[in-house]
């Protein structure tokens, strides 16, 4: 950033606080402060107990490969909304630990895990450390600029042997098995017993006091996934079940873990694009937003007024055709088989119609570029728009409203079952409807205005219960509070071009940091990019929501039963795209 | 198939039972009813599966094919769409999940990633298509494939079923068909029938490395 000169009084408090902890981090287009491991609590507690960052956005970690050295990066916010707090550790690169936030965050839980996995950074006193995307017992930290994976070629894209000569040939012929896999020496494979799961079999050990019992029953645990009609793809919980009671629930990912970050660091800036509208593939325009203002933030570029609208339909039109389709399939997890979801997709279908119109694809839109959007919208698409947002879309959620809110069933199944509190909410870093159904007014287009949407009318939804019912009603709420912004969009978007300067294919991006974020349908969508001037980003983060999301997925589920185990699922509503990237 | 297409022609019926008889083979009837009956498996692996389920809803409407009978249990589904990215963590499931449907059964690969690992090919994880593992009737090339696009590898399945010959098919011969061996997880994803080959390779001495200077010569 270009302040490199003016210090954060922030920082300079937690400075002058901490003189012998805390130093600035004063690397060209850095900021933050970086905090010695052994004194991360205390400045954490600061922050959290005497400046109000009660919120732990982010947590993950980076390779200064060649260097020795490590970085494990935190971003904690306010909760009544602002700017980050950017706080980084040092480590080096044997044996590195880092004392863990959970116990002061526990919605660091699963990040820690995730960093832990992928950097092989330690967190001391964790309570659950193990691997979480993938297997225990995997070869290696994968995200180590050093590791390379067995179809490795080189650090950048394009290819040399693909671009310019254009003789490229299959890599898994060269690797002596034919086949994206590589061993250990020495290995000798009967050793292995192929049993993963006992680590997590024993993290779900809990202290059995019959005594307290009326009637002694066995206690039971249940795998629900990976391949299950009610986990919405390859989701997996383990559950302890007291007769139908839920004790103790684990959630396992990483079945579908692509490797996105690994990839992305080697992708060039806007090859990226298309990839990020695989992470959460229900709102591929809300992604494309997200990562587009990340990498605008350090590129120090504006979009055209025009572009911005654009923008803002699409993310909103996302918005809309996502919360429709989680409402069905919320009603699919409680047993109203496959109609409601029939009619959501019905919508779903119309809006897809739009993004085809726009962006050459349904689903995969690959639609936004660095300053503006890759085609602009005709007329006829303008209509069809309106069409949707003045003429069908209300009446269709006033009908599904009308349907499903005040159904005596879903009202029995879905209130007071799987309620965080407010406070719980926050500390568990959950984000999106989710949040704002446990009553925090929290919504980055609000609490961190980007784009266009501070000249923008609309309301932040929330209620008050935090429960299953609550999360189902913010969502139709934000699908009104969607199409009142709509209408304002279309009638004032601007004439004019819809990129700044001329389309650029290998993007110039000055070193530096940046993280982004987008309110997307399931919440804050961050992206924490570095760029060290070459073509592609040095270190690419994505902090996925629903991942977050189901940090407090145990918690909300220990009481209930195991068929709202389902709802309760149904309602976080996860993408595994996104969750496991 | 229409009517038509059943009737043997080679053999006369009296006119006056035309409207009752129809004469035809064992393969072409048996064939007709199961291609036109397939129950695929209630199965979504990544993004793709959202446009499976598209597919199944009321615009592309798979039920006009005889196909809208999704069942989430392999004991009970015909033909498995592997409808996403198949990864290494997930790649004993799916193994386990074909060992368990009932024969006959199809496997569809939907979109680049099943058929050959897409964009995610490189990744560490990811298992660069699933016929590596099972066995695959149909491709569907797209990422992801469009519902036209699945329909169309649907209706490929179906001539493809059409086709069959039961004193040739698999499961129609005697003697039972092998489970295909489920994959370990290690150090790395392990197909059990490259055990020996990644003894030796591992066993391997280390080359003595020559520094070759890329593209040394053209320089
Ligand atoms: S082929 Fe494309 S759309 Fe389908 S699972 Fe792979 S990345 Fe997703």
């Amino acid at each position: 950033m270009s302040e490199q000169t003016a210090i954060h009084p922030l920082y300079a408090q937690l400075i002058s606080k901490f003189p012998d902890s805390v130093v600035r981090d004063d690397r060209a287009g850095f900021n933050g402060v970086v905090v010695q491991p052994l004194n991360l609590l205390e400045v954490v507690k600061e922050l959290r107990d005497s400046l109000g960052y009660d919120y732990l956005s982010s947590v993950t970690a980076a390779d200064d490969f060649p260097e020795e050295r490590l970085e494990v990066i935190y971003h904690l916010f306010k909760s009544v909304g602002g700017a980050p707090a950017v706080i980084k550790v040092f480590l080096g690169r044997e044996e590195p630990v880092v004392p863990s936030l959970t116990p002061m965050y526990p919605g660091a839980e699963l990040q820690e895990r995730e960093v832990w996995d992928l950097y092989g950074i330690r967190f001391a006193n964790h309570p659950d450390l193990r691997r979480i995307l993938l297997w225990e017992g995997f070869q290696g930290f994968p995200l180590r600029k050093d590791w390379k994976e067995p179809l490795y070629e080189e650090d950048v894209k394009p290819f040399k042997s693909r671009w310019p000569e254009g003789k490229g040939e299959r890599k898994e012929l060269l690797n002596p098995y034919k086949d994206n896999v590589q061993y250990p020496r020495e290995f000798e494979p009967s050793t292995v017993s192929g049993d993963v799961d006992q680590a997590m079999y024993k993290s779900l050990e809990y202290s059995d006091d019959p005594n307290s019992r009326v009637i002694k029953t066995d206690q039971l645990v249940v795998n629900l996934g990976p391949q299950h009609p009610s986990t919405h793809g390859v989701f997996r919980m383990a559950v302890v079940l007291e007769g139908e009671t839920i004790v103790n629930l684990k959630p396992v990912v990483g079945y579908l873990h692509r490797n996105h970050e690994k990839i992305g660091e080697r992708n060039t800036w806007l090859q990226n694009m298309p990839y990020t509208d695989r992470l959460d593939y229900l709102a591929p325009m809300s992604n494309n937003f997200g990562y587009a203002i990340t990498v605008e933030k350090l590129m120090g570029i504006v979009p055209t007024e025009r572009a911005e609208y654009i923008r803002v339909m699409m993310a909103e039109l996302t918005r809309i055709a996502s919360h429709t389709m989680t409402t069905g399939f919320l009603l699919n997890d409680l047993g109203a088989y496959f109609t409601p979801a029939l009619y959501a997709l019905e919508e779903r279908e119309l809006i897809l119609d739009v993004f085809e119109e726009v962006a050459g694809s349904r689903m995969m839109v690959n639609y936004f570029r660095f300053g503006g959007v890759v085609r602009d919208v005709s007329p006829e698409v303008l209509k069809k728009i309106k069409h949707l947002v003045y003429n069908r879309l209300p009446r269709k959620i006033d009908e599904l409203d009308k349907y499903i809110s005040a159904n005596e069933i879903v009202r029995t199944r879905c209130e007071g079952v799987g309620v965080l509190t407010a406070d719980d909410a926050i500390a568990f870093s959950t984000t999106g409807p989710n949040l704002r159904a446990s009553g925090v007014p929290y919504d980055i287009r609000r609490a961190d205005p980007y784009s266009i949407y501070e000249s923008l009318d609309f309301d932040v939804c929330t209620h008050d219960h935090g429960d299953v019912y609550d999360r189902y009603r913010v969502r139709i709420d934000e699908i009104r509070q969607s199409i009142r912004i709509l209408k304002q969009v279309l009638d004032r978007i601007p004439e004019g071009p819809i990129m700044a300067g001329k389309p650029q294919y290998a993007t110039k991006v000055p070193a530096g940091e940046a993280y982004g974020r987008v309110e997307g349908p399931r919440g804050e969508l961050g992206f924490y990019v570095v760029s060290d001037g070459k073509p592609n980003p040095k270190r690419y983060h994505v902090r996925a929501p629903s991942f977050i999301n189901l940090t407090s997925l145990a918690q909300m589920c220990k009481g209930a039963k195991v068929a709202d185990a389902v709802t309760i699922l149904g309602a976080v509503d996860i993408v595994l795209g996104e969750v496991d990237r | 198939m229409a009517e038509n297409d059943l009737n043997n022609p080679e053999i006369d019926i009296p006119d006056e039972l035309k409207q009752q008889i129809a004469v035809t083979t064992l393969d072409r009837i048996y064939n007709w009813s199961r291609s036109n009956s397939l129950w695929p498996m209630m199965f979504g692996l990544a993004c793709c599966a959202i446009e499976m389920i598209c597919t199944a809803a009321s615009r592309y409407d798979l039920s006009r094919f005889g196909m809208e009978v999704m069942r989430p249990s392999p004991r009970q589904a015909d033909v498995m769409i592997v409808s996403g990215t198949v990864t290494k963590k997930m790649v004993p499931q799916i193994v386990r999940l074909y060992n368990q449907m009932s024969e006959p059964k199809y496997v569809i690969a939907m979109g680049a990633c099943a058929s050959g690992g897409g964009p995610f090919k490189e990744g560490y994880n990811v298992v660069p298509g699933v016929d590596k593992f099972i066995p695959v009737d149909v491709y569907v090339a797209g990422c992801p494939p469009t519902p036209q696009a699945l329909l169309h590898g649907l209706i490929t399945l179906q001539k493809k079923i059409e086709g069959e010959h039961i004193p040739d098919t698999r499961w129609y011969k005697k003697g039972e068909v092998e489970a295909l061996p489920i994959p370990i997880l290690g150090p790395d994803l392990m197909d059990p029938r490259h055990f020996e080959l990644i003894r030796e390779e591992t066993h391997k001495p280390l080359p003595v490395v020559d520094v070759i200077i890329e593209g040394g010569e053209t320089a």
